[in-house]
């Protein structure tokens, strides 16, 4: 099925259709992951891919043209360059160890140890979040700065284009449009309330059952989005200004810096989350972690909130007299 | 927060500074971000350029005698946790990056205020920030996926920099999509060789690898995740066929931009580069050695023709510059593929002159842009009498580019034929005296215009103010400095060389 969708999204030529397929094709992958027992990225592919991606593409389409231009040119190059990676992939293949075979060195050499030694270094159940946060929390660190950066990164780009901003009237469908749909409205205002509890408790929750601060980020984000397509957009950001969201996306890395800064003034390394309770380091990391990950989680929300603004302010505002 | 970290610098906390060299960039991007202010953030983004590079020039002093220090993040002990390992290779690449960053800075003021509106300024400094942090990241790290993290935050960075030459030249937004594309389909490239890795090893600490790798020549997924990985890189390093990208995205960034990303992110590309063939993978596999020899090698060769050629037949000194760097990477990778220590020791003293080189004719074009409003040959005519200080140090910083004796380039350059007569390979040496001629070709054309030609117009031009020349002295007289005083180069490169090629043992 996903080699289906990714074909057709390959041959349509409508816009539309291919931002729908391709949310299908992330639901279909975070199917997929979850049949191979990785349901916290399954969490994140579902929350990213299949919604705030559908989101924001058909944001990004509300500003340009609904169908593709058909494009003449030799697709033979970009063939052959796709088969030899194909074939070399495949190559690759030949010498792996068997699917889900326990003598493979990735289930022998580094994953015992995470398993045996994460229940009493770390004091957390999930051990995902154990090694995502702690072992490798710098990796997590850096991850969280590619989130902040791309956010940041989005913003320059968007205040680049705001010049031209110029004669776009055929962009009438849109936010504004909803402000009449009784139905709708009453729908997500008993919705976001508890998408953001969700998201709350998804936060909060992550070191006891898949989720963390990116799904948590994400769903927190997508309440303030859906409020902002419902309402308008100036409702939105009166409960959540744009300077404030800029305030967010940085603190959320300074919030996650801070904590490894602080383990170098009680004298342990950078990020070693032990140094919050040095007498039980399980607890310090315990704590090290709820921080980080909440440190995550407001730059998550930050960034897709900003994203959402940045791109929801490009239109034409329209008048009452317009419709 | 900047001045809390100085405070770290002291020897008490002196053991956090393979960390610390990042960080301070890490945290100052979003505290820059955080403050909002214009007018601090070019004095926030100098002062964490600075504090890193007093940072690097102490670890380089610490390794160059080839000690190697590895410091545990999250205090858990590598295979598990992420190791940042500093050995010469890696302390002299930080060196560069952090001193091409404090250099181009106060460059940058002056330019970027020309050339990007003022509410812009935080976020490019921040975006400034966040691409020194990504290159000091991938440099520093003996994680294997850290680097793959930390590429990322420069990429990233890089492009939307790029991208903020639009405001003067709309085809900087193209430039930079296609080097995105091109560069995430090198990352993508990348991360799948690491996962072929994983697969084969079941670890991410580079030592780690390069341990259990030691019997697994034959490994078709060993054999696979190389190829994968060379790609990706190359694809960062813009080895020859891979260049594309290359030219459009520095002819467009703005001038600063392309002064500082011309000077390091390529270099630590190719840094990684030569990590992943010698330190994690081993120099000994057959596999390994036959793609040097008849892939890398050959391409390196048609790099160094084939981009000069080009580089003499363009019109615009920008261009001219960016395909004579996709010709000097050509090099690089020669001195790779040579498998000898004179040869990485040729590569890695080119990858620094040639970096400072570069930076100082970058900057120099992005005075010319300034004050004559372009940087094509018709715009600079006879600039070298109404703007003597810029177009001097231009000229220097050009016969260091040849490589005429008493500049970097000519030390990089001998070393490398030093390393083909080594091998005996005679036809080589012969080769790169050849391409040099070629770069004598393009310089002399510029030198011919800045000079030889009548100025155009009667309009009266300034010289540069002094924010931008005494930087782009700095470069000039570095070009110069370190063609005659070679004691930290050379001496950092061979260290750094002997480690790499030392293979496992090195690293462990």
């Amino acid at each position: 099925m996903l080699v289906t969708t990714a074909i057709t999204v390959v041959r349509t030529r409508s816009l539309f259709a291919i931002v729908m397929l391709s949310g299908v094709f992330s639901l279909l992958s975070a199917l997929l992951l979850v049949t191979l027992d990785a349901v916290d990225v399954a969490f994140t592919e579902a929350a990213v891919g299949a919604g705030i991606s559908t989101v924001l593409l058909l944001g990004t389409l509300a500003l340009t043209s609904r169908f593709e231009r058909p494009v003449r040119r030799s697709p033979l190059p970009p063939l052959i360059v796709v088969l030899v990676t194909g074939a070399a992939l495949i190559y690759g293949t030949m010498d792996m160890p068997n699917f889900g075979s326990p003598e493979a060195p990735a289930q022998t050499h580094v994953s015992p140890d995470y398993i045996q030694r994460s229940p009493h270094e770390i004091g957390v159940p999930n051990i995902v979040t154990g090694i995502l946060a702690s072992y490798r929390g710098y990796d997590t660190l850096g991850e969280t700065a590619v989130v902040f950066t791309a956010g940041i990164g989005v913003l320059a780009l968007i205040r680049l284009l705001r010049r031209r901003r110029d004669g776009e009237g055929n962009t009438k469908e849109g936010a504004s449009l909803m402000r009449h749909h009784l139905i709708l409205r009453v729908v997500t205002k008993l919705l976001v309330g508890l998408i953001m509890l969700f998201a709350l408790y998804v936060q909060f929750h992550g070191d006891y059952s898949p989720g963390g601060g990116f799904q948590a980020g994400v769903i927190m984000a997508v309440a303030f989005i859906l409020y902002g397509v419902v309402f308008s957009l100036d409702q939105v950001q009166m409960v959540l200004p744009p300077w404030l969201v800029h305030k967010l996306v940085a603190l959320g890395v300074l919030i996650y810096a801070g904590t490894g800064i602080y383990s170098f003034f009680v004298g342990f390394n950078f990020l070693d989350y032990s140094a919050l309770n040095p007498q039980h380091p399980e607890h310090g990391q315990h704590y090290g972690i709820l921080l980080v990950e909440l440190g995550v989680g407001i730059t998550v929300t930050g960034v897709m909130v900003a994203i959402y603004y940045a791109f929801a302010a490009r239109p034409p505002i329209l008048s009452d007299e317009e419709w | 927060m900047t001045t809390e970290n100085i405070h770290h610098v002291s020897a008490s906390l002196g053991d956090h500074l393979p960390v610390l060299v990042v960080l301070v960039p890490f945290v100052a991007a979003p505290l820059l971000v955080f403050i909002g202010s214009r007018r601090l953030a070019w004095s926030i983004a100098f002062a964490a350029s600075a504090i890193s590079l007093v940072i690097s020039f102490l670890l380089l002093m610490r390794v160059i005698g080839g000690e190697v220090i590895s410091y545990h993040l999250g205090g858990w002990a590598p295979p598990l946790g992420i190791e940042y390992r500093v050995d010469a290779a890696n302390a002299f690449v930080l060196l560069l990056v952090t001193a091409i960053a404090v250099v181009v800075l106060p460059f940058a003021r002056e330019s970027v205020r020309a050339e990007i509106p003022d509410r812009q300024n935080t976020l490019f400094y921040a975006l400034f920030l966040l691409c020194l942090t990504g290159l000091l990241g991938v440099a520093v790290t003996g994680d294997a996926f850290n680097v793959f993290v930390f590429l990322e935050i420069s990429s990233l960075a890089t492009y939307v920099l790029i991208a903020q030459g639009s405001y003067r030249d709309k085809r900087a937004l193209t430039a930079s999509y296609d080097y995105l594309i091109m560069g995430t389909i090198g990352a993508t490239f990348f991360v799948i060789g690491l996962g072929l890795l994983y697969m084969a090893t079941g670890t991410l600490n580079m030592a780690d690898i390069a341990e259990r790798l030691v019997d697994q020549a034959g490994n078709r997924t060993v054999r696979a995740a190389f190829a994968f990985i060379v790609v990706g890189i190359g694809l960062k390093v813009a080895i020859y066929p891979l260049h594309l990208w290359l030219p459009n995205a520095y002819t467009f960034a703005p001038s600063a931009v392309t002064a500082f990303v011309a000077a390091t992110s390529t270099k630590v590309a190719v840094y990684v580069l030569m990590r992943f063939m010698f330190s994690v993978f081993q120099p000994v596999f057959l596999f390994e050695v036959n793609t040097l020899e008849f892939i890398i090698l050959p391409f390196a060769l048609l790099a160094m023709f084939a981009a000069s050629f080009i580089a003499v037949f363009q019109s615009d000194f920008k261009r001219m510059l960016a395909y004579s760097s996709i010709a000097q990477i050509g090099y690089m990778l020669l001195g790779i593929a040579f498998l000898t220590e004179t040869g990485l020791t040729a590569a890695i003293v080119h990858l620094f002159n040639h970096g400072i080189t570069k930076a100082a004719l970058f900057m120099g074009v992005g005075i010319y842009a300034l004050r004559l409003g372009g940087s094509f040959l018709d715009d600079i005519e006879g600039a070298g009498r109404r703007m003597p200080w810029t177009s001097a140090a231009v000229v220097i910083a050009g016969l260091s580019l040849i490589g005429v004796p008493g500049t970097a380039g000519f030390i990089s350059k001998w070393v490398l034929v030093e390393a083909a007569l080594e091998k005996g390979w005679w036809l080589i040496a012969i080769l790169i005296v050849a391409s040099s001629l070629l770069a004598v070709i393009y310089v002399w054309r510029v030198i011919e215009v800045l000079y030889l030609k009548a100025p155009k117009g009667d309009v009266i031009v300034k010289e540069a103010p002094l924010s931008m020349l005494l930087p782009l002295w700095v470069m000039a007289l570095a070009c110069v400095y370190f063609g005659l005083d070679t004691d930290l180069t050379i001496s950092a490169a061979r260290a750094a060389a002997e480690g790499l090629m030392a293979g496992t043992s090195g690293m462990r």
